[in-house]
């Protein structure tokens, strides 16, 4: 991740534990859901867990589109 | 009779209540000594004696820190040990956080000294090292037996109150703190000294040693969206079924590359995940809850960004080395910066 970031490529961290991701060093760092699935809640029904999905994936997108100056948990 | 009292806190596996399938258990409380800490007790001896161990599910920890730090703040605070001690964590992740945080909450909430022992490259390190001692460890449990008297030796120490020296002398690491003392020779002198040593090319030791993690400046941010090219990556370990390039769940020496051109959703009947560091039953349900494959596509048709770059990287990031991961990175980034990506989201368990 640093490394694509390093080469000029910004780069979402969807990460299920923001902590860890803070002390590696990633720059724009979304929270997910849990270590097993970060991107689902296999509690919701269908329907409700892709939404969730699409609405993680949508902030991801959205933090690659804002400028950041240090390291920002959106 | 034990004249001092230790509690000590192991994860799930250690505590042998069992692997994967138990990493959500909250903390619960085993009476004396557990796994590593009949080892440890062996080694601190007679006058010493762990009177409980504070048990937790990996995950439950490390997705609750502050509930799960306070509830083994509650527990150990009920037992009035003279010592906390935790893990040895090696080089597992979670659990690392887990020792950590439950080491510093005691210290502070308590004032009681903690102990606890990790690899290098443990994120536990990084994040509480500041607050407590961290012993080095292997990054395997099959050194355990190096670890434990080396703790023993510093638990005894603290729970009598000894005075600690510097972490090179007591074999911790560093804790980023400074102590004033007298020395014979002004700090000109000793910089001096310092200098002449490096000129010549011999070794020496700096008294203020930089950090070394670093950081690197964020990218700019993607103009126009809607004509971006995005590509997925993670470090869940979402492969084709039968993990055709072999990454190995542990550790991983490589990643690999999967086309997914045409592809709206991953099925399970497709894919999988071979991670060993995470309960893999809803990753192999639905790989989409580790790689987002279905939601990107979505946003590829509706016009959201321009295009879901045609493969997505793979690798498992479980005690996965540094280097290796920076190795793994720089490839990456070539690839995908030759292949004309704009931006990336990256997914880690």
């Amino acid at each position: 991740m640093k490394e694509i970031d390093r080469a000029g490529l910004p780069v979402a961290h969807l990460a299920a534990i923001v902590p860890i991701s803070l002390t590696v060093g990633a720059n724009r760092i979304v929270p997910a859901v849990a270590i097993p699935h970060p991107l689902g809640n296999p509690a919701l029904p269908k329907d409700e867990e892709r939404q969730l999905r699409l609405n993680l994936a949508k902030k991801a997108l959205a933090a690659l589109q804002m400028e950041v100056k240090e390291q920002t948990v959106f | 009779m034990a004249r001092y009292r230790v509690v000590h806190y192991v994860n799930q596996f250690f505590a042998q209540i069992g692997g994967e399938e138990e990493v959500n258990i909250p903390p619960l409380i085993k009476e004396g000594a557990v796994g590593p800490g009949r080892a440890l007790q062996q080694a601190l001896g007679e006058e010493w004696e762990i009177v409980a161990t504070v048990v937790c599910g990996d995950s439950y920890f490390a997705e609750n820190i502050e509930t799960a730090s306070e509830t083994v703040v509650a527990i150990v605070s009920s037992y009035q040990p003279n010592v906390f001690v935790a893990g040895p964590a090696f080089n597992a992740g979670r659990y690392g956080v887990a020792c950590g945080a439950s080491c510093s909450a005691v210290g502070e909430k308590l004032g009681i000294p903690a102990v606890t022992a990790m690899y290098e490259e443990n994120p536990g390190l990084e994040l509480y090292r500041k607050g407590i001692c961290i012993i080095p460890t292997a990054d395997s449990a099959l050194r355990m037996k190096d670890a434990i008297p080396r703790m023993a030796s510093l638990v005894r120490k603290l729970g009598l109150g000894q005075e600690i020296g510097p972490p090179q002398e007591e074999g911790y690491f560093p804790r980023g703190l400074r102590v004033n003392r007298f020395v014979d020779r002004t700090g000109a002198e000793r910089a001096v000294d310092m200098l002449l040593l490096k000129l010549k090319g011999e070794p020496f030791q700096t008294e203020y040693p930089m950090p070394t993690f670093e950081r690197i400046p964020p990218s700019l941010p993607i103009g126009d969206l809607s004509s971006a090219t995005i590509a997925l990556v993670t470090t869940g370990g979402i492969v084709p079924r039968g993990n055709p390039d072999r990454i190995e769940s542990a550790s991983a020496s490589r990643f690999a590359e999967y086309d997914i051109a045409g592809l709206d959703a991953l099925t399970p009947a497709a894919y999988e995940t071979v991670h060993g560091g995470y309960d893999p039953v809803y990753a192999n349900e639905d790989p989409d809850r580790v790689l987002p494959l279905d939601a990107m596509r979505a946003l590829e048709k509706d016009g959201t960004i321009g295009k879901l770059y045609d493969r997505y990287y793979v690798t498992v990031g479980n005690a996965t080395s540094v280097a290796n991961s920076e190795r793994f990175g720089k490839a990456i980034a070539a690839e995908l910066k030759s292949a004309g990506v704009d931006g990336v989201i990256l997914t880690s368990t």
